[in-house]
């Protein structure tokens, strides 16, 4: 892909590398000093300059970290579960609808395509209100499912796989299928399914991530401190007397380092699911 | 489109006469027949359409309904009163806060956004024509913090903006040391949650967390740039900066216009990283959510947030999502129209 040869320049070449390289460093600091800081004394973290290496607090800071949040292992359970269950429902609905959108001519499928489309662009602030009555209405404040269902078949997810099996899959083995009498949903289970893999590994990482990051779904659904996720329990730290900011590093480190090892092992598939919608359409 | 459903029809037509001729036509099915195929695919995408309802298209028209009345929710729904358009009057006409939230909104959107795209572009050039082997590395790295949970990351940024001890006062402090440009660095530690730095704080965070994103929308826009272009200019002496100007960037004009759409929608809708990062400093015993002292690094849907929960005031709160909503798509419009393509 980049096999040509561009223009020789070496100051030119030595100063975008250096500048790259300079942009990353800062890219990096904040996570390396969230991971130094988690295993620091709030005394030692407010040392100038700021502690570089990692100490030996960490065990006390999970202490202090339970002691403000009393059902952070919870918090995180509910987490897993949530992002768990919006990320299989999903892998199901999106590909059922992506598979429709792909592989069938029906009426009115153009038009229906270009309304997934536009929601992308509805912001999430406009519904916040609306949301918080009918949940209540539904009886579902505090209760996972107020998170899962609504997000159970996001339109980016649609998109991604109309594309992927649009392009993968050729409509002649589908018509084969039916030909040997296979039912319209068992050509989706038996033929589409198993061809479908690695898009649907993506999507289920961005679903997972999106899920796992949501803070104003949350923020308005959940309001007892055992059913928080992650992130309305690290915010709970913040602003009532005395800071603990090893604590917080501490389970800021926490939420973030499944992300991370989903990152390290996954980069690419993630930065195309993620952006997706954008570089595609 | 109906006239191209038109012909994919005739088209079937064609070919279910032709299948009679030939016997190898795959629609092997009889026209007027009930037919699970018709009727399946609206099946396999009604779960979308059933859940965009419910929770989309409802909520949009019942928020409109709400914001044409006085209605505080602990009342029930019979304590609505209809007031027409009097929460739109006061907002456009009272509310300074709104207005404030507003000029906030922007600051951040610019202060955070022309600088992500000021910088993406180079970088992705950069990492297009300068990086070979490690090119996917970086890109992960820069991508990073995109994929980062908000909350945690502005929880470590406000350690990291402490007056007493944060890194970044650290560093312009030694900045403020060096002996030629010591000026330019203030040598006071700056108290990043005054009204005066707030928004300078939190710009920086978003400019910070989408850098990535948008350097990587760029690079894969340049990856379709035909290659015998730059050959070409190569050919006839062109510097990598002229190859920038001349070749690179008119080529990305359609994804430049695209991504800073992406970052205008996204920007005016502003809500964790300022929430987060404005929550400490609020320091009056308020509701989070306030945006600090003087309300300084509070945005427009931060606002919609207070006055629906912290002040119970759901019709003013869902009127102000409106204007914010109308606002963001007069803006998209407005920039389509001055810069979408036209050529």
């Amino acid at each position: 892909m980049s096999a040509l040869r561009y223009e020789r320049a070496p100051v030119s070449t030595f100063a975008a590398y250096f500048t790259v390289g300079a942009g990353a460093l800062l890219m990096l600091v904040p996570f390396y000093f969230m991971f130094i800081f988690a295993t620091h004394s709030d005394r030692e973290i407010q040392a100038v300059p700021p502690p570089l290496l990692p100490g030996s607090y960490l065990m006390a800071n999970l202490g202090i970290l339970l002691e403000r949040v009393p059902h952070f292992w919870q918090n995180i359970g509910w987490s897993v579960y949530i992002a768990l269950a919006t990320t299989l429902l999903n892998l199901f609905f999106c590909s059922l609808a992506g598979y429709a959108f792909a592989m069938y001519e029906f009426r009115f499928k153009e038009k229906l395509f270009a309304i997934v489309m536009a929601t992308l662009l509805l912001p999430a602030f406009i519904n916040m209100i609306p949301t918080v009555l009918i949940m209540g209405w539904l009886g579902w404040f505090n209760e996972p499912r107020a998170l899962y269902v609504p997000a159970a078949c996001g339109a980016l997810g649609v998109f991604m796989m109309r594309q992927y099996i649009g392009s993968a899959i050729p409509r002649e083995l589908v018509d084969a299928a039916r030909i040997d009498g296979c039912g319209e949903f068992g050509i989706f289970l038996r033929i589409i399914v198993p061809l479908i893999g690695p898009a649907l590994g993506t999507l289920g990482l961005v679903t997972f991530i999106t899920s796992w990051n949501n803070f104003m779904g949350p923020l308005v659904v959940m309001n007892d401190m055992a059913h928080f996720t992650v992130p309305l329990a690290l915010r709970s730290m913040q602003g009532t007397g005395q800071t603990p900011w090893g604590a917080i590093c501490a389970g800021s480190a926490i939420s973030v380092l499944p992300l991370l090892l989903m990152f390290v092992l996954a980069s690419r598939r993630l930065i195309d699911g993620l952006t997706a919608g954008a570089v595609k359409s | 489109m109906p006239g191209k459903r038109k012909v994919s029809s005739s088209i079937q037509i064609a070919n279910e006469s032709a299948e009679l001729a030939s016997g190898t036509q795959p629609h092997a099915k009889k026209p007027l027949r009930f037919r699970m195929r018709d009727w399946a695919p609206y099946l396999f995408i009604s779960p979308f359409f059933i859940l965009f309802l419910v929770f989309g298209v409802f909520p949009l028209v019942f928020s409109i309904y709400v914001s044409f009345h006085q209605w505080d929710p602990t009342a029930g729904l019979g304590g609505m009163k209809w007031i027409g358009l009097d929460n739109y009057i006061y907002l456009i006409t009272k509310d300074d806060w709104f207005h404030k939230s507003l000029y906030n909104t922007s600051w951040i959107a610019i202060a955070s956004g022309l600088p992500q795209h000021l910088v993406a572009l180079p970088l992705a050039f950069f990492l297009q024509t300068a990086f070979g082997r490690w090119r996917n590395t970086f890109v992960g790295i820069y991508f990073l913090p995109f994929i980062t949970s908000t909350v945690a990351i502005s929880l470590v940024f406000t350690a990291l903006f402490s007056r007493e001890f944060g890194a970044i006062n650290s560093l312009l402090h030694l900045g403020s040391q060096l002996p030629l440009l010591g000026g330019l660095f203030p040598a006071e530690n700056i108290d990043w949650a005054q009204p005066q730095y707030s928004k300078t704080m939190i710009s920086f965070v978003v400019w910070w967390r989408y850098v990535g994103f948008n350097t990587v929308l760029y690079l894969s826009a340049m990856q379709t740039i035909p290659k015998d272009l730059y050959e070409a200019a190569i050919m006839d002496g062109a510097t990598r900066w002229q190859q920038f100007w001349h070749i690179t960037l008119p080529m990305l004009k359609p994804m430049i216009y695209f991504a800073v759409t992406l970052t205008i929608i996204g920007n005016l809708q502003l809500f964790e990283e300022p929430f987060v990062l404005t929550a400490a400093s609020a320091g009056d015993g308020r509701m989070s959510g306030s945006g600090g002292i003087d309300q300084a690094g509070k945005t427009a849907a931060m606002h919609v947030f207070t006055t629906a929960f912290g002040e119970s005031d759901f019709g003013t709160a869902s009127a102000v999502a409106w204007l914010l909503f109308i606002l963001i798509g007069l803006v998209t419009w407005a920039n389509n129209r001055f810069f979408g393509r036209r050529d």
